[in-house]
């Protein structure tokens, strides 16, 4: 793995990559203190429009901006066409895994992933064996969380099959760099995104269910307005057209899902549920839950309502999962991967755990359910005392965690106090599965705002950009 | 049809807009009052009554003993504690918004979004003096941008009817009230009844309905009482009179109706509190008593509200 760190505008002093050649340009010619008051211009932005997430625990402003970072990152067309590709293989396979998991179980009689692994797991749903879903999808939306570390290498970091979020900011981010900075733009052939939620609602309504009575009724069901995520679950719905509802806004009837409407009760046949599988329905799950629907499980198994994603489809990002999903893709579409994954020890197994406790100071420790950046060790970052308390836990407990070498995230140009500097970036496209599948060019770009930062989680303060990928 | 919580929501979201900006119009009119040193004299009782007709004399004798005028600002502008004060309006409002932000349009969200991140900037320490007019205006602006985003922006069908619902059922409460404050002002004892500080009180409430000019458009003829009161509940072309709220919110239920092909109860009280308005004659609400009439508006108004709920929205 390339140690030197890959700059995409290109090393200072260095070579200025073709794609950066214009911004380089124009960054040249515009002072800093416009880009000051862009950045200003843009935040008012975002608090007016209430682009805000909550962070958990930490008290202060409960309603955050996230950093929006001015300077686009742009991926060429050669680049984004390999990745995609490979997101569209990646995906297709993560659905066949799924499918497989709740079906026949061919790839655990296969001994491809070990049984133990998948049915001990905390995101195997029992609930879901032999349910059959629409076009047998699960994963409608997903997130694939990606890195650079070269030119030509890209590597899968994580990948989302529940409910990955940041797909409004993609959205809001491109709109927001149109408006202040058109000059710019318009140097560029940018392939547009702002079709993404006819996309989104195109796959909704193709995986309605096999009881829909007619044109299906698609809503977008939160857990209300103190979750982080609320306004990308308002922005969805609104952009798709769509009520917005929450739990008590739904009841069953014979297996049948109605939202109360002013006009009495209506039927819903598809749920674009951002609601997690142990809050769905208190029958099924958490019986302690009040941001689901009682009875909504049996609808759902009965063939009478879909839910988007699919429940259980959690067992395909489980990051001890992950690192099977190479195989995935040859046991069942017969291809080789077009995307790799970074390599991966499993502390579960006897070696890697000896391997990892031996070297935490260079690598990352991540617990196998963590999320958001939580419960993770950058090993290089960390403290003695961190990583001494860190390696206690692995210890005790082995096979909640696994561990990856620190990898020399690319950077991007990236505007910050001191001026332009290089940050390190991640990227979050978005796939699309349903009757067909789809990748809208782009995706989220997050960046550490913090010098020599690797982690780019918004729990984390860090930031966005605008992802440009250009047409040929 | 849409979701009957966006409907209930939709519908609150207008009425603490509208209550927050009477309650502003009302406490103006209070503090002009109580210039009159005449009046202030008379152990400022309009202090006390703005906190009557308000509807939170429990609520502020509870925390309060004496309605000092900062007693009163602080609870019906600032007291978080207190449910219907301007803040809790304002604040309620935006929580209702955020959780039905798609049936907002954008003018309207950023109203209510602004009015919420500009509030905590205001406080008693700020609205001493001549501060009190500044933030009234401010929030008198806020519901203003609302109403006329609303109806500037807004798709005509049933969430729009809602959101109107909303203002008026409030505005309909809100200018009985603000009339009843006359009942409740005692004259001093030795003042004449249409004599200079009686005149004074009538056209602080005109002024409280932005109805002291339209009022001399309409009469020509001098502040008198009867008249006064007549263009305040009778006359349609007073967009803030009872009349025109009760014709507003027929009209607003009648197209509901249209649209959801059903008509309830509260389709048959609405038409009742208009027409009474509309075929009635002001010597009869003086023969009533103006004080028994307002209270008797207030309730009927109130009994609308509540089948208007039970019919549409969360019961």
């Amino acid at each position: 793995m390339a140690q030197a760190i890959f700059d995409e505008m290109g090393a200072p002093g260095g070579e200025i990559r073709q794609a950066y050649k214009t911004l380089q340009a124009w960054l040249g010619e515009t002072p800093p203190e416009i880009l000051t008051l862009r950045r200003e211009e843009a935040e008012t932005f975002f608090r007016r429009i209430g682009i805000t997430f909550a962070v958990y625990g930490e008290g202060g402003d409960p309603e955050r901006i996230i950093p929006f970072d001015i300077i686009p990152r742009i991926l060429e067309a050669a680049e984004w066409r390999q990745i995609s590709d490979g997101l569209i293989q990646r995906v297709r396979a993560l659905n066949a895994f799924i499918a497989d998991v709740y079906g026949a179980q061919e790839i655990l009689k296969a001994g491809i992933v070990p049984r133990d692994q998948v049915i001990l797991n905390d995101t195997y749903r029992y609930q879901m064996q032999g349910v059959s879903v629409p076009h047998n999808v699960f994963t409608h939306i997903a997130g694939i969380d990606m890195v650079r570390v070269g030119p030509e290498e890209f590597y899968v970091l994580e990948d989302n099959c529940r409910t990955p979020s940041g797909v409004s900011y993609m959205l809001e981010n491109r709109e927001i760099t149109m408006r202040l900075f058109p000059d710019l733009f318009s140097r560029y052939n940018v392939a547009p995104v702002d079709h993404y939620c006819d996309e989104l609602m195109r796959t909704l309504t193709s995986v309605a269910p096999r009881n829909c009575p007619g044109e299906p009724t698609v809503v977008v069901l939160t857990p209300g307005i103190y979750n982080s995520a609320y306004y990308e679950h308002s922005f969805l719905a609104d952009q798709m057209g769509v009520e917005l509802v929450e739990g008590p806004d739904l009841y069953v009837m014979d297996d049948i899902v109605y939202m109360r409407t002013t006009q009495g009760p209506k039927r819903v046949d598809v749920i674009y549920r951002r609601v997690d599988d142990e809050f769905l329905d208190p029958l099924s799950f958490r019986p302690d839950s009040a941001l689901g629907v009682a009875g909504l499980m049996s609808a759902y198994r009965a063939g009478n309502v879909n839910l988007t994603n699919a429940v259980g489809a959690g067992i395909a990002d489980d990051k001890a999962i992950y690192t099977y999903v190479p195989d995935m893709v040859k046991f069942y579409l017969g291809e080789t991967p077009i995307l790799k994954n970074v390599p991966t020890w499993r502390c579960s197994e006897k070696a890697d755990a000896q391997y990892v406790l031996e070297r935490l100071p260079e690598l990352v420790v991540k617990e196998v359910h963590g999320s958001g950046g939580y419960g993770m060790l950058v090993g290089p970052m960390a403290t003695k005392e961190e990583i001494e308390a860190f390696g206690a836990r692995v210890k005790a407990a082995p096979e909640k965690y696994i561990a990856q070498p620190t990898l020399a995230l690319s950077t991007c140009p990236t505007f910050v106090n001191e001026g332009v500097a290089p940050r390190h970036v991640d990227l979050r496209p978005f796939i699309l599965s349903g009757k067909d599948i789809k990748v809208v060019p782009g995706g989220l770009t997050r960046v550490a705002m913090r010098e020599g930062s690797l982690v780019v989680n918004s729990s984390q303060g860090g930031g966005t950009k605008d992802t440009w990928v250009l047409k040929d | 049809m849409m979701l009957a919580r966006t409907a209930d929501s939709l519908y609150w979201i207008a009425r603490y807009m509208e209550r927050a900006e009477n309650l502003a119009r009302t406490l103006r009119v209070t503090d002009r009052l109580s210039l009159m040193p005449s009046i202030a004299d008379a152990d400022g009782s309009e202090w006390h009554s703005t906190v009557v007709v308000s509807g939170s004399e429990s609520g502020f004798y509870e925390k309060h003993e004496e309605a000092t005028p900062e007693n009163v600002i602080s609870y019906l502008a600032f007291d978080p504690e207190n449910p219907s004060s301007i803040r809790s309006c304002i604040e309620t409002a935006r929580r209702n918004a955020r959780a039905v932000r798609t049936a907002l349009t954008t003018e309207q969200w950023e109203c209510l979004n602004s009015a919420w991140l500009e509030l905590p900037g205001w406080n008693e320490a700020r609205v001493r003096g001549s501060g009190l007019h500044r933030f009234l205006d401010w929030v008198k602006d806020c519901s203003l941008l609302f109403t006329g985003g609303t109806v500037a922006t807004m798709l005509r069908r049933d969430s729009y009817y809602f959101t109107r619902l909303g203002t008026f059922i409030e505005r309909n409460d809100n200018t009985a009230r603000i009339l009843d404050v006359k009942y409740h002002v005692l004259l001093p004892e030795h003042a004449e009844v249409g004599g200079g500080i009686d005149y004074y009180q009538w056209a602080s409430i005109l002024r409280a309905v932005s109805g002291y000019r339209s009022y001399n458009a309409v009469y020509r003829e001098g502040l008198k009482p009867w008249l006064i009161a007549e263009f305040l509940i009778m006359r349609e072309e007073m967009p803030r009179s009872l009349i025109s709220c009760s014709a507003e919110i027929k009209e607003c239920l009648d197209k509901l109706g249209e649209e959801y092909g059903q008509r309830h109860e509260c389709h048959r009280i609405a038409g009742q509190l208009y027409s009474r308005l509309r075929f009635g004659k002001v010597e009869d609400v003086f023969r009533q008593g103006l004080h028994e009439f307002l209270c008797d508006h207030i309730e009927q108004n109130d009994r609308l509200g509540m089948e208007i709920s039970r019919s549409y929205l969360l019961g």
